[in-house]
């Protein structure tokens, strides 16, 4: 384990280096394990956000559920999804599903804001044109709102990054274990490599991610650069 | 699994504990004296910034700055402090532990209330703050009265994030040694049983979940009603398209009152649009 890099905060480079082959595998787990939730959530949120934007009595107890599944601590949830889901104690699922929930408690307001904002006269104009209630929500609320959605996905997904690295302390596999690492190699002294290699990845994972959703927004909203242009 | 976790919390030794292990009474005392130190020095430091600079709108810069502490990632920061900190401190029992994760908690409990603080004098009606000054207010006085009451809901739901994010950052802290709740998570972890870690994971939940119903209440308690907007829900919900536009517009007024957490999560589309928003807590 001992690095030939020293232990200094900027000798990352080194211990990169000497684990390349570690690191990537910790780096490509924390993906998956950021990503994965967001798309389920996002699958799971889409029709439970309609729902409560179509009937306005469901909106106020999804509101409560969601703020309520939001004040437990993700290292309590990760423990507790065992129970629910009659997993093992350190499979990754239970992860992905304490996650889900937080992404599906964040997505299902923000799906549910998005859709009401979509101007009336719009969804006037759209009916007036013969368009179903199915074809109206795919030709013009879904795609309306997405500049709205896309801001709840990025938050989700920055906020999921920061939390796999919990569940590291509990022995799942990702980048979390690198703090790990660090602080059982410190154990006579400070052993910053590993640590602070961990935070930079963490943080250069959030904004790439951040950043790849900004672009899949833009690229699914080419009316928003006509009418910028303009 | 469920069984063991039920025998756990009912056997009456874990709650009043041993000659040598704190029983769970007193690990969440513990728990919350943790919690308590972090919120009054991130407090007193973040509250009176957040109002100067709300009331003079200068240095906003540093709320970015705040915000963007928000993304790094819990664990690291807290590991990294405590390799940083706890060899400089020689001082015996909890001192080592202590010291470094309150840095730790103080770090992240920081960010929330400055920049709810921040927003919540910022986006008081401006016609509100002149009317206070036509009436011959002094500068004070406007504070006082005005800005801080209207201010309020924000800063309550500041507060009320930061005290998530802090109890559940001292339940990882237990990782580097701290005592609190945590410590049953990860020793039953180290010790394969359970019943202790699933048991310790639940009283986390209820102790968050508990925490944050005293803070609603106190927060019902404390904000105006011409704030809040409590007496006229009908008038102020009316159709769903307008009340999201009212939400949009008057904020934090009725967030709380249909369960929303906070104003600076997503009760507000406008608030999710905001680069840094609500993070799930640790």
């Amino acid at each position: 384990m001992t690095s030939a890099a020293g232990s200094a905060p900027w000798d990352l480079f080194g211990y990169f280096a000497d684990h390349r082959g570690q690191v990537l595998e910790l780096l490509w787990s924390h993906t998956w394990l950021s990503v994965l939730p967001v798309v389920i959530g996002l699958l799971v949120s889409l029709p439970i956000g309609w729902l409560a934007r179509r009937y306005r009595w469901v909106y106020p107890s999804v509101v409560s559920v969601t703020g309520l599944l939001y004040t437990i601590p993700s290292l309590a949830l990760f423990v507790i999804m065992p129970m629910l889901l009659g997993t093992q104690i350190l499979d990754p699922v239970n992860v992905v599903a304490a996650l889900t929930v937080y992404t599906v408690a964040l997505l299902v307001r923000v799906v549910a804001d998005g859709l009401a904002a979509v101007p009336d006269d719009v969804m006037q104009s759209a009916t007036a044109m013969g368009l179903t209630r199915f074809q109206r929500l795919r030709k013009v609320e879904l795609p309306l709102a997405v500049p709205v959605i896309a801001a709840g996905l990025r938050v989700a997904t920055v906020a999921n990054v920061s939390l796999v690295a919990i569940a590291g302390t509990i022995g799942i596999p990702e980048l979390g274990q690198l703090f790990i690492i660090g602080f059982q190699l410190s154990v006579n002294g400070p052993y910053y490599p590993p640590i602070v290699l961990g935070i930079v990845l963490c943080v250069l994972l959030a904004l790439v991610l951040d950043g790849l959703i900004v672009l899949g927004s833009r690229w699914a909203t080419p009316w928003q650069r006509v009418v910028a242009a303009r | 699994m469920t069984d063991n976790v039920l025998v756990w919390l009912n056997d009456p030794q874990n709650w009043s504990g041993t000659r040598f292990t704190p029983g769970i009474g007193a690990q969440i005392a513990a728990h919350l004296l943790y919690t308590a130190i972090a919120l009054l020095v991130a407090g007193a430091i973040a509250f009176p910034l957040g109002i100067v600079l709300g009331h003079t709108g200068r240095a906003g810069w540093l709320v970015s700055v705040a915000n963007g502490l928000r993304s790094l990632p819990t664990v690291g920061l807290l590991i990294l402090l405590y390799v940083m900190v706890s060899p400089l401190i020689s001082g015996r029992g909890d001192a080592p532990y202590l010291v470094p994760t309150e840095i730790a908690l103080v770090l992240l409990a920081l960010p929330p209330i400055l920049a709810n603080t921040y927003a919540g004098v910022r986006n008081v009606p401006p016609d509100a703050r002149d009317a206070a000054r036509g009436m011959g207010m002094t500068g004070p006085q406007v504070l006082l009265r005005v800005e801080l009451p209207n201010a309020l809901p924000l800063v309550f739901s500041g507060l009320r994030s930061a005290t998530l994010q802090v109890i559940a950052t001292a339940t990882i802290a237990a990782y580097v040694g701290l005592d609190g709740l945590g410590r049953y998570v990860y020793d039953g972890l180290a010790s394969h049983q359970f019943g202790q870690m699933a048991g310790g994971a639940v009283l986390v939940a209820a102790l968050a979940l508990l925490v944050d119903l005293v803070l609603a209440l106190v927060q019902r308690l404390t904000v105006s009603r011409g704030v809040s907007g409590r007496f006229s829900r009908r008038a102020a919900g009316g159709d769903g398209r307008t009340a999201a536009v009212t939400e949009l517009t008057a904020g934090s007024g009725e967030g709380r009152e249909r369960g929303g957490n906070d104003a600076e999560d997503s009760s507000r589309p406008v608030a999710v649009l905001a680069p840094s928003g609500k993070h799930p807590p640790g």
